[in-house]
Parts: C-alpha cells; sequence; structure tokens
C-alpha cells in the first residue's frame, strides 16, 4: 500500500506553507510517529509525524511552498527500506550519502513535475532561488525570467542556509544583569542565546552582505507592523514605575507559592492584572475601530509577547479578570513551553483585545511599541533599573522601570491613555489596590 | 431538414476559417450545429480566392524565378524555359479544390448541417437564408456572423474584372500583363505583385503611406523594399492615387508623389488598399446590431453583439484581417459558448507576408515597444550570416528581437527569410508562453537551419551573437 503524506489544516485562515526542514531522506524507512518535516506558514510552525510506517519517497523539497492538503511524499508501506541493499557494504561513510541523496533526489523529482524554460533555469542556479516558489506571471502560471529578476532584486544569492538566519534583531547582547532584573517569560531566556549562532555566521562568512529570502513568519511580521503603522494614528505615553513593592511582595511570598503552586511567582501576573484593572477604568483602551463603527470589548483576553527562535509571536491569555495570580503564571509558561516546540497553534494567537511586550528582557529602557491590530492598546515593559529618585524631599535609590503605552489616537484620546498608564503605575505600586479592584 | 423553423443550438454564417472552424468545434462539443453559406462553395475567401489559390501561385512562380534567374548559378541549365500559365492556373485550382473536399468532408463527419444560401437576420434566434429554391427559416439558440470581408474599391476607380482588378482576379489572369500597377503595398499586393513581377510583368507597387508592408517594423520595411526593388519591382511609397482613367487595352493613373505629380500606364491595375467587413444584407439593421463606422461589427470581449445571442468573430469585426486570428476566435467563442471559458491572446498573433523571401512578424514593432515599454533592447542578425541561407542562396534578411530592458521578456519578434513563415512558429511559442530573448538564446536550434538566426539575434539582445561582427 502507499499512503499519501498530505500537508494537514492547520486553521481556516492558512492556505499554505513553507517545508523548513525534512526530517527523514528520500527513500529511508520511516516509523509510524516518526518526526518527517516541519512546516513553517505565516502564523505558526508545526511538525508533521509519520501516520504510517514505511518507504518513504519525499516529493517536496525543503523550503518549498506547499499548500494545505498538497501531497509532500508517500509512504509504502509494504516494502522495506531497500537502503541496505543499495549501499555498497563497504562504504566507509554511509552517513554522507543519505545525507546527500535526498536532495539530488529532489532535484530530479523536481525536473519532472514541470520544466521551466532555460533562462528561469539559469537564473534559479545562480540564485537559488526556487521558481516553485514564485508566483508565475507566464501562461499557466509558468514562471518567467522577468519573474525571476524581480525575485532577485528582492533577495540575491542564499548564502546562508534558512534556519540560520534568525528574524528578530540579531545583536542585542544580554545586559549586565542589574540587581533585581524581572523574571523573563522562561522562553525569552533562551531566544535570545539561540539568535547569536546565526550573528556569528554572519561575521565568519568572507561577504560584506549577503542575503536570504524571507521566512514567510518574518513576511507575515512585516506586513502587519506596517499596516499597523499605516492604519493607526499610533502614538505613545510614558511613566516610571518604582518596582519594589512587587519585589518585596514576592521575595515574601515566593516560597509559599512555589510550595503551592509548583511554580515561580513572576512579575507578569502583576502587569496582566494591573492592565485588567486599567482597562476597566478607561474601557476606550479596550474597544477597537471596525470599518466605521466602534467595538466596545467587555471582555479581557491579553496578549503576551513571547519572543521565539522565529519571530515575536502574542499568544492570547483568555479571561484574565477571571483568573488568579498562579492561573495566569501558569499560562504564561504553558505558552512559553509550546513555543519553545513551535506547538503554538493559530487560536492560540487570535482575539487578544490589548497586548503586553516586555523588551526588558533584553536590557531595553524605554522604547515604543507597535500596536497589534484591531487592538488599540500596547503596554511595554522594560528594564529594572535602580535609579535615584526623589522621594518625600529625599534622593533615594529604587528599582524603577519605564513603562510605555503605545495607543491608537483615533479610539484613545491622550487623557484616557495617561489615565490608563498611571492607573497600571498605582497598580504595581501598591499592589493591594489590585485586590480590591481599584 | 424540414422547410421551416428548425431548430439549431447554433448557426453559424459564413464558412471561412472563422465560421467552419467554430462550427466544427461545436459540433465536437455537442452542439447541434448548422453552417450557412452564401458561395457554393465552402471556405471562405481564404480557401477559394484568398491565401491558399495565392499560395499555390507564389509557390509555383518561385520555381519559375529559380529556374529563369538562378537555376545557372547553380549550374542547371534550362532551355526553352516557359510559363503555361492555364496549366499554372488550372494546378491552382486543383489545389483549391482539394481544400474545398477536405474542409466539405470535415464538416459532414461532424453532422454539421450545410446550408447554402444567404442568411439574413430577421429576429434574435431567427434567421432567413435566400436559396435558389424558396428561402427556409431556421432558428438557432446561438448566432455567430462570420461573414468575413471583400476587397475595397477605389471610388475613383471602380472594380471591372478586366484592368480594374481586385485580388479575387489578380488569381486568374489567363495570361500574364504586360504590366501592371499594384495600388497598396501591403501583403496582397506585394504578394500578388510579386506573383507577376516573376512571370515577367512590370510590376510597379503604389503605397499612400511611406512605408510598404504597413504596420511592419520600420527596419523591416526598409529592408523588403531594398530587397523587391532589387527584384524588379518599382515601388513608389508616399504616393497617392488621384484619379484612373480607362483607355482601350490599358490604364493611367494620377498621382501625387511627396507632393509632385506623376503618371503610372499599365495593362492592369491591381487594387489592393484593404478590405471592408461584409456586413452588408445581413439584416443587422433589423435585429439592431451596431456597428463602427466602417461597418465592422462591434463585439465585446467575449465577441457578444449588442444583441444577445449573436456573436461575430473575424474579418467581419475590428482587428487584423487575419484567418488565423478568425479561427482561433471561432474555437473561444464556441469553447466559451460550452464551458464558460474561452481565451484570445491578442498579443502575439503572428502576420506573414509570402513574397520571397518572407516576412513574418509577432508582437509589437521596435517603435510600438519603445512607445509601451519605454526601455528595450533590440537584437538583430544578418540573415546573411547563416550557413544554411548561404548554401540554399536565400541570404537576403534580416531577424530582429526586442525584449523589455529590464524583465528581458520578448515582445516582438520580425523575420525576413525564406521560411520565415514557419519560423515564426517557435517565436511565436516562446511569447505565448512568457519567453525571455534569453529563453530562445539558451534553446539548442538545429545546425544548419536559417532558425538560428532567430537564436542569433536573441544572442545579440545582449550583444553577444556568435556569427557576427560587432
Amino acid at each position: 500500500m502507499q499512503e499519501e503524506v498530505k500537508v494537514p489544516s492547520l486553521g481556516e485562515s492558512i492556505v499554505s506553507g513553507v517545508i523548513t526542514q525534512w526530517h527523514v531522506n528520500n527513500g529511508s524507512q520511516v516509523n509510524k510517529g516518526d518526526l518527517l518535516y516541519e512546516l513553517e506558514t505565516d502564523k505558526i510552525t508545526s511538525e508533521g509525524l509519520a501516520d504510517f510506517s514505511g518507504v518513504i519517497e519525499i516529493l517536496a523539497a525543503d523550503g518549498d511552498e506547499v499548500k494545505i492538503g498538497q501531497v509532500i511524499a508517500k509512504i509504502e508501506t509494504d516494502v522495506e527500506a531497500s537502503v541496505p541493499q543499495e549501499a555498497p557494504v563497504e562504504t566507509t561513510e554511509p552517513e554522507m550519502d543519505t545525507a546527500e541523496s535526498p536532495s539530488a533526489q529532489d532535484i530530479l523529482d523536481k525536473a519532472d513535475t514541470l520544466k521551466q524554460s532555460p533562462a528561469v533555469e539559469r537564473l534559479a542556479a545562480e540564485t537559488g532561488i526556487d521558481p516553485d516558489t514564485l508566483e508565475g506571471t507566464g501562461k499557466g502560471g509558468r514562471v518567467t525570467k522577468g519573474d525571476m529578476l524581480s525575485a532577485a532584486e528582492g533577495e540575491q544569492p542564499r548564502i546562508i542556509p534558512e534556519d540560520l538566519v534568525s528574524p528578530n534583531p540579531p545583536i542585542i547582547p544580554q545586559p549586565p544583569e542589574p540587581e533585581p532584573q524581572p523574571e523573563p517569560i522562561p522562553l525569552k531566556e533562551e531566544a535570545p542565546r539561540q539568535e547569536i549562532v546565526p550573528v556569528k555566521t554572519q561575521f565568519e562568512t568572507e561577504e560584506r552582505t549577503s542575503r536570504s529570502k524571507m521566512t514567510p513568519l518574518r513576511r507575515k511580521i512585516a506586513e502587519r507592523l506596517v499596516s499597523a503603522q499605516n492604519n493607526a494614528a499610533i502614538l505613545s505615553t510614558f511613566n516610571e514605575v518604582d518596582m519594589s513593592p512587587v519585589m518585596r511582595l514576592r521575595k515574601e511570598m515566593q516560597d509559599d507559592f512555589v510550595a503551592s503552586h509548583g511554580i515561580k511567582l513572576g512579575f507578569m501576573s502583576f502587569f496582566v492584572k494591573a492592565v485588567v484593572s486599567a482597562l476597566k477604568a478607561v474601557p476606550q483602551i479596550n474597544a477597537q475601530i471596525d470599518g466605521e463603527e466602534i467595538v466596545q470589548n467587555h471582555f479581557f483576553d491579553i496578549g503576551v509577547a513571547v519572543g521565539t527562535p522565529k519571530g515575536l509571536i502574542v499568544p492570547v491569555i483568555r479571561n484574565c479578570d477571571k483568573l488568579s495570580f498562579p492561573e495566569i503564571e501558569k499560562q504564561i509558561i504553558h505558552y512559553a513551553e509550546r513555543a519553545k516546540d513551535g506547538k503554538i497553534g493559530i487560536e492560540d494567537l487570535q482575539g487578544g483585545v490589548f497586548t503586553i511586550s516586555n523588551g526588558g528582557v533584553y536590557g531595553s529602557l524605554l522604547s515604543t511599541p507597535i500596536i497589534n491590530p484591531p487592538q488599540s492598546g500596547i503596554l511595554g515593559m522594560h528594564n529594572i533599573q535602580e535609579r535615584p529618585i526623589a522621594e518625600n524631599g529625599q534622593v533615594v535609590i529604587r528599582p524603577m522601570m519605564y513603562l510605555a503605552l503605545s495607543y491608537d489616537h483615533r479610539i484613545v484620546d491622550g487623557k484616557e491613555a495617561v489615565t490608563f498608564l498611571i492607573n497600571i503605575k498605582k497598580s504595581i505600586e501598591n499592589p493591594s489596590r489590585l485586590m480590591f479592584g481599584l | 431538414m424540414s422547410e421551416t423553423n428548425d431548430q439549431f443550438d447554433l448557426v453559424v454564417i459564413g464558412s471561412g476559417p472563422g465560421g467552419y472552424v467554430a462550427a466544427i468545434r461545436a459540433a465536437q462539443l455537442g452542439f447541434k450545429t448548422a453552417l450557412v453559406e452564401k458561395d457554393a462553395y465552402l471556405g471562405g475567401t481564404c480557401l477559394n480566392v484568398g491565401c491558399i489559390p495565392s499560395k499555390a501561385l507564389l509557390h509555383s512562380t518561385e520555381q519559375y524565378a529559380f529556374l529563369n534567374e538562378e537555376a545557372e548559378h547553380h549550374g542547371i541549365e534550362v532551355s526553352q524555359l516557359k510559363i503555361n500559365v492555364e496549366q499554372l492556373m488550372s494546378r491552382k485550382s486543383s489545389v483549391v479544390e482539394s481544400m474545398r473536399n477536405g474542409v466539405a468532408q470535415l464538416v459532414s463527419a461532424r453532422n454539421i448541417t450545410v446550408i447554402k444560401g444567404h442568411a439574413t437576420l430577421l429576429e434574435p434566434g431567427k434567421i432567413k437564408i435566400f436559396q435558389k429554391e424558396a428561402p427556409i427559416e431556421i432558428a438557432a439558440t446561438h448566432t455567430i456572423i462570420a461573414t468575413g470581408s471583400a476587397p475595397i474599391e477605389l471610388p475613383f476607380l471602380p472594380f471591372d474584372g478586366e484592368k480594374i482588378v481586385s485580388s479575387t482576379d489578380a488569381i486568374k489572369f489567363e495570361k500574364v500583363p504586360e504590366s501592371m500597377i499594384v495600388v497598396g503595398g501591403g501583403a496582397i499586393g506585394l504578394e500578388l505583385g510579386s506573383v507577376w513581377n516573376r512571370l515577367g510583368s512590370k510590376v510597379t507597387v503604389v503605397e499612400f503611406l511611406p512605408q510598404i508592408a504597413a504596420g511592419a517594423d520600420l527596419d523591416v520595411s526598409k529592408t523588403v523594399e531594398r530587397i523587391f526593388k532589387k527584384q524588379g519591382l518599382d515601388i513608389h511609397t508616399n504616393t497617392k492615387v488621384l484619379e484612373g482613367v480607362v483607355h482601350e487595352s490599358s490604364v493611367t493613373l494620377r498621382a501625387e508623389k511627396n507632393g509632385q505629380p506623376v503618371e503610372f500606364n499599365a495593362e492592369k491595375v491591381l487594387v489592393s488598399v484593404g478590405r471592408k467587413p461584409y456586413s452588408e444584407s445581413l439584416g443587422l439593421e433589423t435585429v439592431g446590431i451596431e456597428t463602427d463606422d466602417r461597418g465592422r461589427i462591434l463585439v465585446d470581449d467575449h465577441f457578444k453583439t449588442n444583441v444577445a445571442g449573436i456573436y461575430a468573430i473575424g474579418d467581419v469585426t475590428p482587428g487584423p484581417m487575419l484567418a488565423h486570428k478568425a479561427e482561433e476566435e471561432g474555437v473561444a467563442l464556441v469553447e466559451q459558448l460550452a464551458t464558460g471559458v474561452g481565451h484570445i491572446n491578442y498579443d502575439v498573433i503572428p502576420n506573414v507576408i509570402y513574397t520571397d523571401p518572407e516576412i513574418a512578424s509577432v508582437g509589437l514593432t521596435e517603435e510600438e515597444a519603445r512607445e509601451k515599454h519605454g526601455d528595450v533592447k533590440v537584437g538583430k542578425f544578418n540573415v546573411a550570416g547563416n550557413g544554411r541561407a548561404i548554401a540554399t542562396g536565400h541570404n537576403q534578411g534580416l531577424v530582429k528581437v526586442i525584449s523589455d530592458a529590464k524583465t528581458d521578456q520578448l515582445l516582438g519578434i520580425h523575420i525576413i527569410a525564406s521560411g520565415a513563415s514557419e519560423m515564426i512558429a517557435s517565436a511565436v511559442a516562446h511569447m505565448e508562453y512568457g519567453g525571455s530573448a534569453e529563453d530562445i538564446a539558451r534553446t539548442v536550434h538545429a545546425h544548419p537551419t536559417i532558425s538560428e538566426s532567430i537564436k542569433e539575434a536573441a544572442l545579440a539582445v545582449d550583444g553577444r551573437a556568435i556569427h557576427a561582427v560587432r
């Protein structure tokens, strides 16, 4: 029996993705449950597992754009892998053979499907651009030389393998730990560290510049950021907050909290709760423009930006008004772990009313976040720094954090934005307010 | 069939290349189809008095011209060479006849009802056909008008079939006229002018525009003018015929060349200034079908006239009057009626003039390309540098390839060469698929063939033609 491996449905808005990597070689034996490939879409990255055991015939190459439902491989369930017979007994490095054969086979397979014009083939060879990934303007969607040239204008030879290129700004050295660094979302600790790898690679290449194709995720990020900037009147307001009360509270409660809930009490739950309180006080921020209408949200689903090796994603914590501190912390950890494994689903990213972004984990002192449309506000958290401040006529040293609120000025007035941010400041500087719904 | 009210899915009026092809395609797609033809034979102008007979004459006379002018150079000595016009015409007629039979066979094999007679639209879906016997009426769900075109007459020089003739007459002269004036240096004039020139007639071509082969790329028309003049055609461009005086055995044309009065005298005058749509007495006014000021039936992108259920294709509609255009339109229209989809790429319709050398082109001229695309690249190759052309003695000609400077996409290809009519097909195919000049340059062409000239011209687009000194 020959079973087909199809790209699974990943949510209604996703129609295609790019196979970033095959984990098996063409013609090799796979077992049910084996990891076959990684698929990246503009929203999520997912993994495909084998549903059958048998010999796999791979029909789509690494980097191919594939559609949902497309057959990307076949698994022959009746035969055993023929590799042992093919491989000469005395092959000293069988692994190299198997590692190289699939790509050559892939090229042959592709040649069978649609012959490209000679000029297109030359450009494909020279630039490394796979014509199959382009939308052809020629007859029947054929890729023309012009298509290749315009693709090449944006993306010259692929010198760096795609998975080594980080979509995030490459160099953000971890700042020397200022004493009370907020405990970051677990994943974020890892993200920047992973990103150092490509940076190093880039510096090591001989070329002064090098180019690579944008991944669908990065392209989507770029699109959304520009669209947010173009379509909303984004303005930012700033404040600063004394973190010592929250830090004191965490210190006092940490042992009991861990003992009772099995996880640590972080900063994020405070900010999520503070945002809920502020959204209740200033409902305009929990509203959004839809065409000619204003949609007022009466729920509190809050997105928490999480850096991943592939880019920033914003999973949404539902009904934060009804969640306890430990429940919020658990959700954040849950998402962070899923993100690390590339298992965030599209439904995890949808429907938030407000976003919290913590640039502080990377050491940012101050920034103006861009809102996540159609939301109307985003809170930027930053680095905690000990700074001298005046308190009751005295200069004292306090762990301070700058807060930024970017908001859509079309729907939120300045007064409301400032009130919102001051409300958060009050909640963080006096967390007991959160207990009383103030 | 019964005498009245026969009902058809599709009635095609006119059995030229547009009409009979549409009828066959419709029958293939399961339409109950009728084909109406007013003439005795199917096939229309093209088959009976146009493309096919003229190609027969062109081929025969080309052989004659070779024997007459070049054979000796090849070591072929011919004595007492003479032309037998009767046999020439008889062969031409047998060619036409075999084509007529072929079309009739194809049509009958598809169970298409052929009705000989003149069709007039009575109302949408109802057609009256005047025959030798009593007229009949038929009904049609869809009606295609494919009535083609007829030669244009000059008002001061009416056709008399003897001295003032149209192309229809010029393919059936019984003897070689001593001299002939061709008014209009387009495809028809140049082809028939060549035919009689080869047979010894003194041929003068009078063209109103600054160039012959109007619509051709300027390089092309300049080159062929030089070649044709060498062959003995007396070509006068920028010359406007004002009046004609018909004498006992000749005609005098008074004309103005670059503002100066000139006179031409000849035994016969071929008026080939173009063709007009054949749209009279079809009942267009009765059903209210709109035409333009030149009598062409106005249609939308889907060949629909302004009257529901009535369509028009080919020469009777605006656009180039070419058999292959009409054929494609017939197929596209019928497929559209059957499936909802049918498409023609009007940007890549080839055009051929069957002189020696032949002139074939597709796409834009250099002038048009510069106007529409701004920056373009042009590659030219002189056929004199082609091995096969030299070997066969067909070394006059030029190939010109025009591509977009940025994308290298082919915009136009122009060929003057022996066999250009066959060579153009590969150019059309490249362009149809969005090909670039480089695509042609990287496509293997058999050696030695004159077709290699296309490849060389494509290479020349990037300044890297192999067999050219630059």
